[in-house]
């Protein structure tokens, strides 16, 4: 795992840091592209819910021009874990562009590490003899090298998106990638993070990110080693100990081996009481028990709201007794979700639909093409 | 005094010259967000036009707040007395641990309003709520009357589940003919007309002149379903001696 | 009483000395004695004591002590003769186990296992006696900005700093759980020690006020008696998310104890029970906690130290690193061995971790994380000397609550029975027959005396390692070492074996 040798506090990792925070999306259905300026403002008037220690974005449309090409972004702690992890790649893929993250000196933002970003698809040869298939062999990489290249982390792998965090408030960092300038995306998340323990390091920031999937989360979920030690046989590993991590893989095994729908999915880990599934109709009755017998561990327990991203949309969702705060709001092809509803006003004043939604109620936005 | 914010003037400063003012009347133009706004006031009317961030008119004593929007999370945090006015909807935890005063809402609240309301002496604290409430809806109440009047537009119903766990004092009224979900055993509900309960209406009575345009007649013309607690002690039996 | 369970005392009275005074009758609120007419002398059922001593303490002639029963059941070493008892009384009523005070298992107890230095020959010890020594703590945020005026001068920035003669303060012990006589007892002699008591969750009864300088309040998820008075009276504001006895439960004042009085102090009507469950609920996550913090300072314009206490649970030290950024100025640990008016048996008796291991691992953790200075530490759950008090300190706290020890010097002999409501010493009761027992002009002043030892022992002990403030002795482990403690518990607790230098 990624060590940071200046702080002798544990990382993300090292030990389990819970934490609470801030989650903030917008997306425009039609598909038009935005710059970040406005999740940054969004996630700005939530400041005190954050403390500093971490902050991030993810954007979605924001590489159309690579958008067949995995985009990797890294820190590196030194310029040999670069070299390592640049031999690693050379060695797996086909890299057809890369270069150092351009990022602007902001206030409050320190200790930045070596940031690089590649766009890159996979030697057909090396994946033909892998006996994978292709996104299998791009996570397997990816963790390879968050493994086993000291100092180095890959913190996004998926195309057409890219995940920017680091340690600090969410607005700095969001100034520090110049995302509010240099992209524009149809969809962002972003996240202020409140963790109970130390700055230090970067990769602990959120979003967390499993190729194109990523999640920002609110909370602290108190169900996670059981559904940590479930997830794990299926060949994940949890090597950071956050909640986020835990909730994309659930969310990917559901989606991608199970080939449950986003709906469906919000049954299975935000299932409803026993008792309120037996006021429903007889359909939804024999459906949510059903995914509810089948998946009683990844039924996530306790306080969280998160924003799931994907190519091509956005998914909120909170805990089943609703213990986060969430706020859901539309304007014309415009979608926001929010911690706070100050959070969506102050980029969009006046809404056609603003409300909250129930526990365990998903709310998907997509892209109308997608639909 | 008019004071015009933005996002980027924060709470403490705000509220430093909340206390500061001698000044009776406030008003809030562009209020986004800001925390904690009439904290522990007793003596002030604040207008405030925006959204007000959470904890708005905690520990209130006195007073009045009124709000032309919505308003966020743990509005009226043990308020002692004074009065909430939100033209809009009010989000979570919602009076939570009031012991007097009031709050209207013209439109809905969400999960535990009226979570450990308490009534003492003089004191009894009143929400009503022109929509809809969110689960969870008067859990350990223990005094006090919440009333919700359910005229939401939007096709859900007046209470989500769980309503009034742990209650053990106080009233919750009903507008509706039936109860969309069960309720604790240690909860019993009563059908009343709303017009032959003198209590009710006058709360609505009182409620109606804050919003133009809620008819307190045709509002209490209707059935209610009245919640009390079940026995004075409903835990009694539930602990034995080691 | 469940006619399955034989009387756990024999009430032994000697014949001889016995002279029918009828006293041991007065005094047993449980009914254990009477007065058998027909046979002239005083009869017992032992099958009602729960062994409090009041009768022994007050028999004037001395005629009678108080025997644990040798009855048993079949002995086995697996179902001992209390868990069995327990699974009767659950069989007979269908309800949870409710009990008293402190944990008193036989877990390890890690004060006992850790041995203080003194100085010989390289440096000298002082004695306290002819020299000054310094216990004077000051409780609060130490990360002050270094500012000055125009003219050069230091301007005083720090957050409001609670000051306390000596490191000891009274636990939080709510009124209605004890009564009035306690409570006025904890206050007089809070003030005349210049250390805090702590009202508890119940409310601060008007008459007590004008202790106001000398109390914390707390704030609990019940909200019981909290009003702008009172946040304005204390000197300091305690939010109550946990306790040590009863980690992740709440609190549960039954109806039948909400006396007019009490009633009055809790804000709430007489007879209603006073329930206020674990949770605070509009705390669910730590930035909410940042938010009830920054309520109560706002509410009190920033003038008063905010105390957060947390019952010491698994991962007390992240989460105590959470409450340290979140605008706390003092975070209480409470340990599993902390004392209670009423709670869960099972819960109890089996949940959270000891003190000392809670307390060496935040101190150490505030510090890599660098925030040590942000936050003053003060821990409970089992204090119960002066030797606890020096340990502790040296481990990493700023001072020490204690509780059940206050509760000792009141007359309490740990019976354990303070959930019936029937306190023969006058301490966890609100009947007034009972509650006139306790004296508050004694108990006051045996408050006083309890303490002012103590600081006495605590100053010969700093004297003989050589110390003479208390602030010297804070976080110095190497003043302890540990003595027949495995590897592990070293590392956690961060001490050397007895025997190894530096």
């Amino acid at each position: 795992m990624f060590k940071n040798n200046r702080s002798s506090s544990p990382l993300e990792g090292e030990v389990r840091i819970p934490s609470g925070c801030a989650v903030s999306a917008i997306i425009d259905r039609s598909g038009k592209t935005m710059t970040g300026e406005k999740i940054i403002r969004s996630i700005a008037t939530m400041h005190d819910r954050s403390n500093g220690l971490g902050g991030g974005f993810a954007g979605y449309g924001i590489y159309p021009d690579y958008k067949d090409y995995y985009a990797f972004h890294l820190f590196y702690n030194d310029f040999q874990s670069r070299k390592e992890t640049e031999d690693f790649l050379n060695k797996h893929f086909e890299i057809v562009y890369s270069s150092e993250m351009k990022t602007r000196k902001t206030k409050g933002i320190g200790n930045v590490p070596i940031i690089y970003r590649y766009f890159l698809f996979p030697l057909s040869k090396k994946l033909n003899n892998s006996l994978m298939d292709e996104e299998q062999y791009v996570v397997k990489c990816v963790n390879r090298i968050n493994a086993e290249i000291d100092g180095a982390f890959v913190f996004s792998s998926g195309k057409n998106m890219g995940i920017f965090k680091g340690v600090g408030f969410p607005e700095d960092i969001g100034k520090f990638y110049l995302l509010d300038e240099e992209y524009k995306g149809y969809a962002w998340t972003a996240h202020g993070r409140y963790p109970t323990n130390t700055p230090g390091w970067w990769g602990g920031a959120h979003p967390f990110g499993l190729l194109d999937y990523s999640v920002v989360h609110n909370g602290e979920i108190s169900s996670y080693d059981a559904n940590r030690r479930y997830i794990e046989m299926f060949g994940y590993k949890c090597t950071l100990q956050t909640d986020t991590e835990v909730i994309t893989y659930i969310i990917d095994y559901l989606i991608r081996v199970k080939k449950l729908t986003l709906q469906e999915i919000a049954k299975v880990i935000s299932a409803s009481f026993w008792s309120t599934i037996e006021e429903k109709s007889d359909r939804e009755k024999r459906e949510e028990t059903f995914l509810r017998k089948a998946f009683p561990s990844l039924l996530i327990n306790g306080p969280f709201s998160i924003v799931f991203g994907f190519n091509g949309g956005i998914m909120a969702l909170n805990d089943r007794l609703k213990l986060r705060s969430m706020v859901c709001a539309e304007k014309g092809d415009k979608a926001y979700i929010s911690s706070e509803e100050c959070g969506i006003r102050v980029i969009e004043p006046e809404l056609d639909r603003i409300f909250s939604p129930a526990g365990g109620q998903p709310v998907i936005y997509k892209l109308k093409e997608a639909e | 005094m008019v004071i015009v914010l933005n996002e980027s003037i924060d709470f403490r400063a705000l509220n430093k010259r909340i206390r500061g003012t001698d000044e009776h009347k406030i008003t809030l133009n562009g209020c986004i967000g800001q925390r904690y706004i009439g904290t522990g006031v007793s003596d002030k009317q604040i207008e405030i036009n925006g959204t007000p961030g959470n904890a708005l008119g905690a520990y209130l004593n006195g007073g009045e707040i009124v709000v032309h929007g919505n308003a966020q999370d743990a509005t009226g945090d043990t308020m002692n007395n004074g009065e909430i006015v939100i033209h809009g909807n009010a989000g979570d935890a919602t009076g939570y641990a009031m012991r007097g005063g009031k709050i209207y809402i013209r439109g809905n609240t969400g999960y535990r309003a009226g979570i450990h309301m308490k009534a003492y002496m003089d004191f009894k604290p009143v929400i009503v709520i022109g929509g809809r409430a969110g689960s969870f809806l008067g859990e350990y109440q223990a005094g006090g009357i919440i009333v919700v009047l359910g005229q939401n537009d939007d096709g859900l119903p007046i209470i989500n589940n769980f309503c009034g766990t742990g209650m053990h004092g106080g009233k919750i009224y009903l507008r509706c003919n039936a109860l969309p979900h069960k309720i604790p055993e240690q909860v019993c509900a009563k059908k009343i007309r709303g017009c032959d309960d003198k209590e009710l209406s006058e709360i609505v009575k009182d409620y109606c002149k804050c919003f133009f345009g809620m008819n307190y007649n045709e509002l209490l013309d209707a059935d209610f379903f009245v919640l009390t607690p079940n026995s004075e002690n409903p835990y009694k039996r539930m602990y034995t001696d080691n | 009483m469940d006619m399955y369970i034989p009387a756990e005392y024999e009430v032994v009275r000697n014949a001889e000395n016995c002279t029918v005074c009828r006293s041991c009758e007065r005094q047993c609120a449980n009914g254990v004695h009477t007065f058998d007419k027909d046979l002239g002398k005083m009869t017992a059922d032992g099958t009602k004591c729960v062994n409090c001593h009041r009768c022994v303490c007050l028999c004037p002639t001395h005629a009678i002590k108080i025997v644990k029963s040798d009855d048993t059941y079949r002995l086995n070493a697996n179902w001992s003769m209390q868990t069995m008892n327990e699974v009767y009384r659950q069989a007979n009523s269908g309800g949870v186990l409710l009990s008293s005070m402190g944990n008193p298992n036989d877990y390890p107890k890690y004060f006992d296992k850790i041995l203080i230095n003194a100085s010989q020959v390289t440096n000298p010890s002082i004695d306290p006696l002819r020299e000054p020594m310094e216990t004077t703590v000051y409780l609060g945020k130490k990360d002050a900005e270094i500012k000055r005026d125009g003219n050069g001068n230091l301007i005083d920035t720090l957050a409001p700093q609670l000051k306390l003669n000596m490191p000891i303060m009274f636990s939080a012990m709510s009124y209605g759980s004890i009564s009035y006589n306690a409570h006025a007892s904890l206050a007089r002699a809070a003030e005349e020690l210049g250390v805090f008591y702590n009202t508890g969750e119940g409310g601060l009864h008007k008459d007590f006020y004008k202790y106001g300088k000398n109390t914390i309040v707390q704030v609990a998820s019940g909200r019981f008696g909290v009003h702008a008075d009172y946040l304005e009276a204390a000197a300091a504001i305690e939010i109550k998310m946990g306790q040590g006895a009863k980690p992740g439960i709440g609190g549960h004042l039954p109806g039948i104890k909400i006396s007019d009085d009490v009633s009055k102090t809790r804000m709430i009507p007489k007879g209603v029970d006073a329930i206020s469950p674990a949770p605070h609920h509009d705390i669910y996550s730590i930035e909410d906690l940042r938010q009830l913090i920054y309520t109560l300072k706002e509410a009190t314009d920033y003038r008063k130290p905010i105390i957060v206490k947390i019952a010491a649970v698994h991962n007390v030290a992240a989460i105590a690193s959470g409450i340290a950024r979140s605008g706390a100025d003092i975070i209480a640990i409470d340990g599993f061995r902390g004392g209670t008016g009423a709670a869960p048996t099972r819960i109890r008796d089996n949940v959270g971790i000891p003190i000392e291991l809670a307390l060496a691992r935040v101190d150490e953790r505030l510090r890599q994380e660098g925030i040590r200075d942000s936050v003053s530490v003060v821990a409970a759950g089992s204090i119960r000397s002066s030797a606890d008090v020096v340990k502790a300190i040296a481990l990493g706290a700023d001072a020490c609550y204690i509780g059940t020890a206050t509760l000792l010097a009141l007359g309490c002999h740990l019976c354990r029975s303070c959930h019936t409501g029937k306190c023969n010493w006058g301490i966890a009761t609100q009947l007034p027959d009972l509650v006139k027992r306790l004296d508050p002009d004694n108990g006051y002043q045996r408050l006083v005396n309890l303490v002012t030892a103590w600081n006495h022992e605590i100053k010969e002990m700093m004297g003989g390692m050589g110390l003479n403030s208390i602030e010297a002795l804070r976080g110095n482990r190497l003043m302890l070492r540990g003595v027949g403690l495995n590897e592990t518990e070293l590392k956690v607790l961060g001490l050397l074996h007895a025997g190894e230098d530096m």
